[in-house]
């Protein structure tokens, strides 16, 4: 049974090889010029300030480097010069990991909602959307403003929480539609018929089938609210997050720091990142593991 | 939950989405215990609702569902001891086919050595050894197929419930898949209730077909009746194999009436016990194909006890064991007679020949 694909991929894996680069269309380079430009114009400042932030206690600004040394890492943490990084790097984790819990339990619940018609689903919807499109500085000033008028103290585990979630929930949600439409409704009348309550259903079936979505929605939610600046600022309150902190510094802060700063947030991204495709590649590995097994 | 029998009673069953239109509309019915009972009709008669409100699916409007004698109405699936295939399987993707058929087992919180034999023996007998550890994705049709069949029977439900279980195969398997079904409901000795619109599909699996339309009944009965005395023009034609011809009753005569109809001059019909023919009242009959033999006309004419119409061959098909001739006759869009390969050879026609389809008087059966 094995043989003939084996055979196949085999074929495949020949023609690949015998395919020269002559073969590719002049659009391949058009193409591949045009996304090495991107990639310099993304990643080229970016790398230049995580170089920068290896300078020695006499580093500048700008090129060139005057030694190396991970002086300003230490004078980040140490918050002579700086203010409250490491504190608003934990406010902004606090708040990221409320966020995405909350957006992938109600984006989840919401998309369940919504595969039937309910009386006013429609109105939801648009009002859902009407959060993701209104400007967020805007929708953060109004959340201010609603805060102090009804005399309540801003702060960024309240006021900022929810002015983040009205971003990040439409989006989720958004996201949960396109996950939905894999999941079959005969899936669960076929757990019910074999004996599922309503929660083994969920537990058993839905959610196992529905997790890279639900992973993909998570990190939506962390990373918006991670770097979300806009509706944070009228709303954190006394004590900044991470990205009012960067933007601060960059007003007052000429030194070398505000660069370890940003190589430290871009490591803490990628290690995110990287924790949740890893955990998608995971969840396909094991598939994958057991077709290996049963041959 | 008693251990009931699998004998199911539906009494005065209808059910309606809305409120005016009924996708079920009255529907009387009893299947005895251990019966493979084929649900046959066009989409949308109301057959696959049928099967979803045996299975707990859906509640009826109004009537009654007893399976072994209680009144089912209402209870979920498991208490119903009833088990459900699904058109699509269902098959959960992310579980391998020995948790598939295990899943039942597991949700009624069943120990794990326990639950191992029961699956081992249960993937035994549906011969998916190999394929324990494979997940739903890595399976052809039929090893799916196989797999749904496994995960509803290990319940040891009364009552199995499979809709449309073979639409979803290729010609070929569905005829193989069609025999493992037949196979399997011996085996476990509990009721089967199939439903199909492939009417060849039901006469070979069925013990009794129920023919349906439009939320109807509009016959219920052992396959080869259904097959050779269909009770109406529609059952006949929905089945197949007849030709029916309409037409108004003239004379009657003790044991022979003539029919007449606007296309075909009197034929003979038989007289039977059970119905009072009375002149110019309509009548359809059924004749079936293979009981119609083409002659040519000024031959040695109509042989007694056999009665004719004259028509022109429009189209002849081989079929391999016979030759399917369409002929133009009696007003209907379609006069097919199956003539033996052998016996057609012998004399073939071509398409525009005049010809008399002739057939004994008694193989015509009158239709309500």
């Amino acid at each position: 049974m094995t043989a003939p694909i084996s055979a196949r991929t085999g074929t495949t894996m020949m023609r690949r090889k015998v395919r020269k680069s002559s073969d590719r269309p002049w659009t391949f380079y058009v193409l591949a010029s045009f996304f090495a430009l991107y990639v310099i114009a993304l990643y080229g400042p970016m790398i230049s300030i995580y170089i920068l932030s290896f300078q020695d206690v006499q580093g500048g600004l700008v090129f060139p480097m005057r030694g190396v040394s991970l002086y300003w890492f230490n004078e980040l943490i140490m918050q002579t010069r700086a203010g409250d990084v490491s504190g608003a790097f934990s406010r902004s984790m606090y708040l990221a990991v409320s966020v995405t819990v909350i957006t992938v339990v109600v984006s989840f619940m919401a998309g369940m909602a919504f595969r039937r018609r309910f009386r006013g689903d429609t109105i939801v919807f648009y009002l859902m959307i009407a959060s993701l499109v209104a400007p967020g500085l805007v929708l953060g000033i109004g959340i201010g403003l609603g805060f102090n008028m009804l005399g309540i103290e801003t702060s960024w585990y309240t006021s900022a929480l929810g002015a983040q979630l009205s971003w990040t929930l439409p989006f989720g949600i958004l996201v949960m539609f396109a996950v939905m439409s894999r999941l079959n409704n005969d899936w669960e009348e076929a757990a019910r018929d074999l004996g599922a309550s309503r929660a083994q259903t969920i537990i058993l079936v839905i959610l196992p089938i529905l997790a890279p979505g639900l992973i993909a929605v998570a990190l939506f939610g962390f990373t918006l609210s991670y770097d979300e600046f806009a509706r944070t600022l009228q709303t954190a309150g006394p004590l900044n997050t991470l990205p009012l902190e960067i933007w601060s510094m960059t007003l007052n802060v000429t030194s070398p720091s505000l660069y370890a700063l940003g190589t430290v947030s871009t490591v803490v991204s990628f290690i995110i990142i990287g924790v949740s495709l890893g955990s998608i590649v995971m969840l396909q590995r094991r598939s994958a593991a057991r077709l290996n097994n049963a041959k | 939950m008693s251990t009931g029998k699998g004998d199911i009673e539906l009494a005065g069953v209808a059910k309606s989405y809305d409120g005016s239109t009924y996708a079920v509309d009255g529907i009387n019915l009893k299947i005895p215990d251990g019966a493979y009972c084929c649900l046959l009709g066009p989409s949308g008669c109301g057959k696959s609702t049928i099967l979803r409100m045996i299975a707990g699916h859906e509640d009826p409007t109004v009537g009654e569902i007893l399976i072994g004698g209680e009144d089912v109405v209402g209870l979920d699936p498991v208490e119903r001891r009833t088990a459900m295939m699904f058109q699509s399987y269902a098959l959960f993707p992310h579980l391998s086919v020995r948790d598939n058929i295990a899943f039942a087992l597991r949700v009624r919180g069943m120990a794990k050595g326990a639950r191992d034999d029961k699956v081992d023996a249960m993937i035994e007998k549906v011969q998916l050894g190999e394929f324990a550890n494979r997940l739903p994705a890595q399976l052809s049709g039929g090893q799916q197929q196989r797999v749904a069949l496994a995960r509803a029977a290990i319940t040891e439900p009364r009552v199995l419930l499979l809709d449309e279980p073979l639409s979803a195969l290729d010609e070929h398997l569905r005829i193989k898949m069609r025999a493992e079904l037949s196979r399997m409901q011996r085996d476990l000795g509990i009721t089967f209730i199939h439903v199909t619109h492939t009417q060849m599909e039901a006469i070979a699996l069925a013990d009794m077909v129920v023919v349906m339309d439009k939320g109807q009944i509009r016959q219920a009965a052992p396959a080869p009746e259904v097959y050779a005395r269909p009770r109406d023009r529609y059952v006949a034609e929905f089945i197949g194999g007849q030709n029916v011809l309409s037409g108004t009753i003239g004379q009657v005569n003790g044991v022979r009436a003539t029919l007449a109809g606007a296309r075909f001059s009197a034929i003979n019909i038989p007289i039977v016990q059970s119905r009072r023919l009375e002149s110019g009242q309509m009548l359809d009959i059924a004749v079936r194909r293979d009981d119609i033999d083409l002659l040519r006309p000024g031959g040695a004419g109509v042989p007694e006890g056999s009665t004719a119409i004259e028509g022109s061959v429009i189209g002849v098909e081989y079929q391999g064991n016979f030759v399917k001739v369409m002929l133009e006759a009696g007003g209907e869009d379609e006069f097919v007679a199956y003539v033996p390969e052998r016996r057609f050879f012998e004399d073939a026609l071509s398409i525009g020949d005049r010809v008399l389809a002739v057939w004994q008087i008694d193989h015509a059966h009158l239709l309500a």
